[in-house]
């Protein structure tokens, strides 16, 4: 079982969770040319290691928040809450 | 002729005995010496024509195809770990063409009809088993989308059709077609050539023709740098300090087709997510069609040896992580009992996990990068290894004229950035 450490509910087993992805910053909507959105929208780093990402805690608190975890053996640790 | 029976060293083809039913024969008797071995041990060279990384069936089948149709056979495989140790290994080696768009359904039934003599081609026995392959449908816009892919797959001459639940219960008794289930079955998209196939032969086979064409073929080699100068690329470097000088770098790797890409400058729009899937004990046949349900998020087959190979679609979470968990394994206990409840009492024998490296469009990418003499063959997602031959034959003829053939040219790195997709999720998701 894999536990996810969420910043308000605790540790909850990861299927309580939706995985968003790699924590990115968005382009500004104003200025950004279509190609800008589409990297955005299609490009990963998709490192084999320590990786900071966006989790919904779905059958929680519904909270999005970030964490890091490495993705060679699924370890996580606590990073700050995206909002 | 006598040239050609011994490896010189040089990349030159040789001439070796032919498997047959006689050679069986012949070596059961003990007649003759030990069988030869299949692919030899070289040394590197300092430089090859053609470096391809990743020693799957992709890999393979490129130097295959390469030497074969082209001649170019100074090629050498590199791969980390031993031939088909990564998703040519690990899949369920299920075969099929029944795509969703014509660009999809064109490349993969390409790849089916190689299959179809590959056993002859390669003097291989490959065990392709054209067994009829099944999608359900559990609802009206599945169903709808079967049918969609049913007209898809006639215009393209691809053997496919809708049936209804009495077809389906003719063809798979063991199925509950019952209108009482909590999915119940509307009928499915039946695909007649579809099959199973032994997937440790395709790669054997494949690396065993191309050694015999010159083809130099490394395991326990891993690159951990390729060589950029002015924007082409000049070499490899691997694990054990050393360095290979090519013109051509090809990316065939699984998994770790991001880092790979990453080492030559190439930013890929990929996801790496583990699939699981896993085996039963093995029981007396009943079993022969290949049955999927993409709602179910499972697909069944029976093998030749009795065993029941469950699959799954990918894990909900980016991850190299190959390690099978609990989840899996009660989720896929419930949807196969859910389709066929006569299984209760099977028990697992092993469950077991490889990497998908999935793309947004679930397309592959395949042909040239920004980087001159870099080729990528990747994003194969969860449908590479029944894309083997199709893909090796395309990338051979990518690299030997420098640009993509015509079966390929939708695939390409640069579509991203266009925004051309080549959207193929309603079909390969989960449908293997």
């Amino acid at each position: 079982m894999m536990l996810l450490p969420c910043p308000n509910c605790g540790a909850r087993n990861v299927s309580e969770f939706r995985y968003v992805g790699e924590a990115k910053t968005r382009p500004d909507p104003t200025t950004a040319t279509p190609q800008e959105w589409r990297r955005h929208l299609y490009l990963h780093r998709n490192p084999a290691g320590w990786t900071r990402e966006t989790w919904y805690h779905g059958s929680g608190c519904r909270r999005y928040f970030a964490i890091e975890r490495n993705t060679v053996d699924n370890a996580v640790r606590t990073a700050g809450a995206t909002s | 002729m006598s040239r050609k029976e011994h490896d010189d060293g040089a990349g030159r083809s040789r001439r070796r005995p032919r498997y047959s039913a006689w050679s069986l024969v012949r070596h059961g008797l003990g007649v003759g010496r030990d069988w030869e071995r299949a692919f030899r041990h070289h040394t590197p060279r300092e430089s090859y024509d053609v470096v391809i990384v990743g020693g799957g069936v992709h890999g393979l089948a490129t130097a295959h195809y390469l030497a074969v149709n082209h001649g170019i056979t100074n090629v050498a495989v590199l791969e980390k770990s031993y031939i088909g140790s990564g998703g040519s290994g690990r899949n369920t080696a299920i075969l099929r063409s029944n795509y969703l768009t014509p660009e999809g359904v064109r490349f993969y039934d390409r790849s089916v009809k190689l299959y179809e003599h590959l056993a002859a081609d390669l003097n291989f026995n490959v065990m392709f088993s054209q067994r009829g392959h099944m999608t359900l449908a559990h609802n009206d816009s599945s169903l709808r989308t079967m049918h969609w892919r049913a007209e898809v797959n006639k215009l393209q001459g691809v053997d496919s059709s809708v049936i209804d639940p009495p077809e389906i219960k003719k063809l798979v008794p063991y199925l509950d077609v019952s209108p009482s289930t909590r999915y119940p079955i509307l009928g499915a998209l039946y695909h007649p050539p579809g099959g199973i196939i032994r997937h440790d032969a395709v790669v054997w086979g494949y690396a065993r023709s191309a050694d015999a064409h010159g083809v130099h073929i490394h395991q326990k080699t891993e690159v951990v740098g390729i060589d950029v100068v002015a924007n082409r690329v000049t070499g490899v470097r691997t694990a054990d300090g050393r360095r290979i000088s090519a013109p051509v770098v090809v990316n065939c790797t699984a998994g770790w087709s991001t880092l790979i890409s990453d080492m030559a400058g190439v930013a890929m729009p990929v996801q790496t997510f583990p699939l699981q899937a896993a085996v039963t004990e093995p029981v007396r046949p009943f079993l022969d069609t290949v049955v999927v349900s993409g709602t179910l998020h499972t697909y069944v087959s029976q093998t030749d040896r009795g065993e029941l190979v469950f699959g799954a679609s990918v894990d909900p979470f980016a991850s190299y992580s190959t390690r099978g968990s609990l989840d899996f394994v009660e989720g896929l206990a419930g949807h196969v009992l859910e389709l066929m409840p006569a299984l209760s009492k099977m028990r697992l024998l092993r469950q077991w996990a490889g990497l998908c490296d999935m793309t947004p469009d679930y397309s592959p990418i395949m042909g040239l990068t920004p980087v001159e003499g870099f080729y990528v063959d990747v994003g194969w997602g969860t449908y590479g290894f029944k894309a083997g031959p199709v893909s090796g034959e395309a990338m051979a003829a990518c690299i030997a004229n420098g640009k993509p053939p015509e079966i390929i040219a939708a695939f390409g790195l640069d579509r991203f950035d266009e925004g051309r997709l080549v959207g193929e999720k309603g079909a390969a998701a989960v449908g293997h």
